[in-house]
């Protein structure tokens, strides 16, 4: 209602941003699938002028940059550590949420307060922790570390303080163990919230640099992000190899956000504590 | 248990609530022992990986603690004041890294927090297409660092880059070096920084927008204001805590910046773009002085949270 007069600028500079934003995209995609003849051409393109895949065959049959065992290794972290946050973080926010025992407030406190530490304070000594329990150039030094940060634990926790406690004294009165109100009743409805904490769960991990750049060396170990970082030295400036393995490194999460829109946007807002 | 509610006193309404009161009481009373099973896992991850590397991280900082050698050495404060001794080999990167930090905070944060807010002004309302343009937006924020690194330092290639190429098109200079000299080195942290992340912020201000009730705005109207003045008298008191919380975790944000550098200008020219966060690592993981990065990790963990509770001080105050 209240912007009617000026709609149609609006729309106008709002447009013109949205194709400044897409653009570096779009141009990602096309150079990738570009042939080294156009690419050593000055005139650029907004299309390839004969679209191959050239460039992926190239990154993909590299032993040295094994991107397919890259994409592997980053979708099984990234999965792997989304069920083990959920896990966990369900569990202990369900504890600290709706159940009464000695020390709560304090472990309640102490989980929240370490929402506040920056992560570069725990990159050294877990460092050591993970160089001591024999976990480095391992898949698990990239999925448990990153599952114990407080995030999930608050974000479930705000959850379950939200949700009425009828359901659940419904459910005791009927003989119903902790455990099972907890699997039968809080679980099912929280799945709008569970899902929101899996996709960004899901985000982060694959998108983690710092980490496994240090903590992964052996090239058929790395995840895609590190893995893509070392692209620039073996391709030097072959960018449309470079560009290959960026669209393969996005496509999926830029699909799995067209698809899940609402709930990352509305999750990220409502909880507005991540990064 | 039902023998103290006592029926026949309290009938009707007063029973069920005492049934109610007893109810909840009881479902808090579970034993601790189940609480403490529900936590055990998340603890257990918690106290290994966040909780010891915490007090771990202090620890290390107070001794000569290379990772590859046994005799670790307790040297005190020492790690830290060799980096403020300016003949000390850690004081350089060290006092480098921050000032490199400092750089790109107080030139990327007023951009991140100003374009947020003007797309989400922008994006403010109900009308067709909104959700298109938000999701636009947002969208770069779900790309991992790497991809945005490696795909910035393409578009700024000097020579084959597309930026300089369409300067050039407009009949501008067409060979800014903006990856390897000052001060073209900082725009193009900050620009990849701007469009990788703006759209973080337009969603955390969007929600803040929606806040505001609509009669300020109609009242507003009705007594003349346009839309600029809208957007001063209502649309900017109304977004106060939201603008705090947005300006502290983009402060932080921008602070803990590794990638971009890492990838894009790979710290040059010379290690002008060296931020604190790059010098931490290179120290303590591939030169494995562990001791002398922990307390820079420190000092830098220090300052963040200052500026974390000088936040949470604002928002108290503008609270109450």
């Amino acid at each position: 209602m209240r912007h009617i007069g000026s709609r149609t600028g609006t729309y106008l500079w709002l447009s013109l941003l949205g194709i400044l934003f897409a653009a570096p995209l779009a141009w990602m995609i096309s150079t990738s699938l570009k042939s080294p003849d156009e690419m050593a051409n000055p005139d650029l393109n907004l299309l390839p002028r004969e679209p191959t895949l050239e460039s992926y065959d190239k990154i993909l049959g590299q032993t040295q940059t094994p991107v397919f065992q890259w994409f592997v290794n980053s979708l099984l972290a990234a999965t792997l550590q989304t069920v083990l946050i959920l896990v966990t973080a369900s569990m202990a926010a369900y504890a600290l949420a709706r159940m009464q025992f000695p020390g709560r407030r304090l472990m309640t406190a102490l989980v929240l307060a370490t929402l506040f530490v920056p992560p570069i304070s725990l990159v050294i000594p877990n460092y050591v922790i993970v160089a001591g329990l024999g976990w480095l150039d391992s898949l698990t030094a990239v999925v448990v570390p990153g599952a114990a940060g407080a995030f999930g634990v608050f974000f479930l926790r705000q959850f379950f303080l939200s949700l009425p406690k009828e359901l659940e004294e419904a459910a005791i009165i009927d003989g119903a163990g902790r455990f099972r109100v907890f699997w039968q009743v809080i679980l099912p409805l929280s799945k709008p919230a569970l899902a929101t904490l899996a996709l960004l769960s899901f985000l982060t991990n694959w998108n983690d640099f710092l980490w496994p750049l240090y903590v992964l060396f052996s090239p058929e170990r790395l995840t895609l992000q590190p893995g893509l970082a070392t692209l620039q030295s073996a391709y030097q400036t072959d960018y449309a190899a470079m560009m290959a393995g960026g669209v393969i490194a996005s496509v999926p999460v830029l699909l799995l956000f067209l698809a899940t829109q609402r709930f990352v946007v509305e999750g990220v807002s409502r909880s507005g504590l991540k990064g | 248990m039902a023998g103290t509610l006592a029926p026949d006193r309290a009938p009707g309404r007063r029973a069920s609530k005492q049934v109610k009161a007893a109810v909840e009481e009881e479902s808090l009373r579970t034993p601790a022992l189940t609480a403490y099973l529900f936590l055990l896992p998340y603890l257990a991850l918690f106290a290994v990986f966040v909780l010891a590397p915490v007090l771990w991280g202090i620890w290390i900082s107070l001794h000569e603690w290379d990772f590859l050698l046994p005799g670790k050495p307790f040297v005190g404060l020492g790690n830290y004041t060799d980096l403020f001794d300016p003949s000390s080999t850690t004081s350089e990167p060290f006092l480098n890294g921050m000032k490199a930090t400092l750089i790109f905070v107080v030139l990327s944060v007023p951009l991140l927090v100003a374009l947020g807010l003007l797309l989400a002004v922008g994006l403010q309302g109900r009308y067709r297409g909104r959700n298109v343009f938000r999701a636009l937006f947002f969208a770069p924020y779900v790309l991992g660092v790497a991809v945005v690194g490696l795909l910035w330092r393409y578009l700024l290639d000097p020579n084959v880059g597309v930026v300089n190429h369409f300067l050039g098109a407009l009949g501008l200079q067409a060979d800014y070096p903006w990856t390897t000299q000052l001060p073209w080195a900082w725009a193009s942290l900050v620009i990849p920084t701007l469009w990788w992340t703006v759209g973080y912020n337009t969603v955390i201000f969007l929600a803040g927008l929606q806040d505001i009730p609509d009669e300020l705005y109609e009242a507003a109207a009705i007594d003349g204001a346009g839309r600029w003045h809208q957007f001063l008298a209502v649309t900017l008191p109304g977004l106060r805590h939201v603008m705090v919380f947005v300006i502290t975790i983009t402060i932080l944000a921008s602070a803990n910046v590794f990638g971009q550098p890492y990838i894009i200008t790979q710290g040059q020219p010379g290690e002008e773009t060296r931020t604190a966060i790059m010098e931490i690592t290179e120290l303590g993981l591939q030169q494995f002085d562990m001791g002398s990065a922990s307390a820079m990790s420190t000092i830098l963990t220090v300052v963040l949270l200052t500026v974390t509770a000088l936040s949470f001080l604002l928002f108290g105050r503008r609270r109450a």
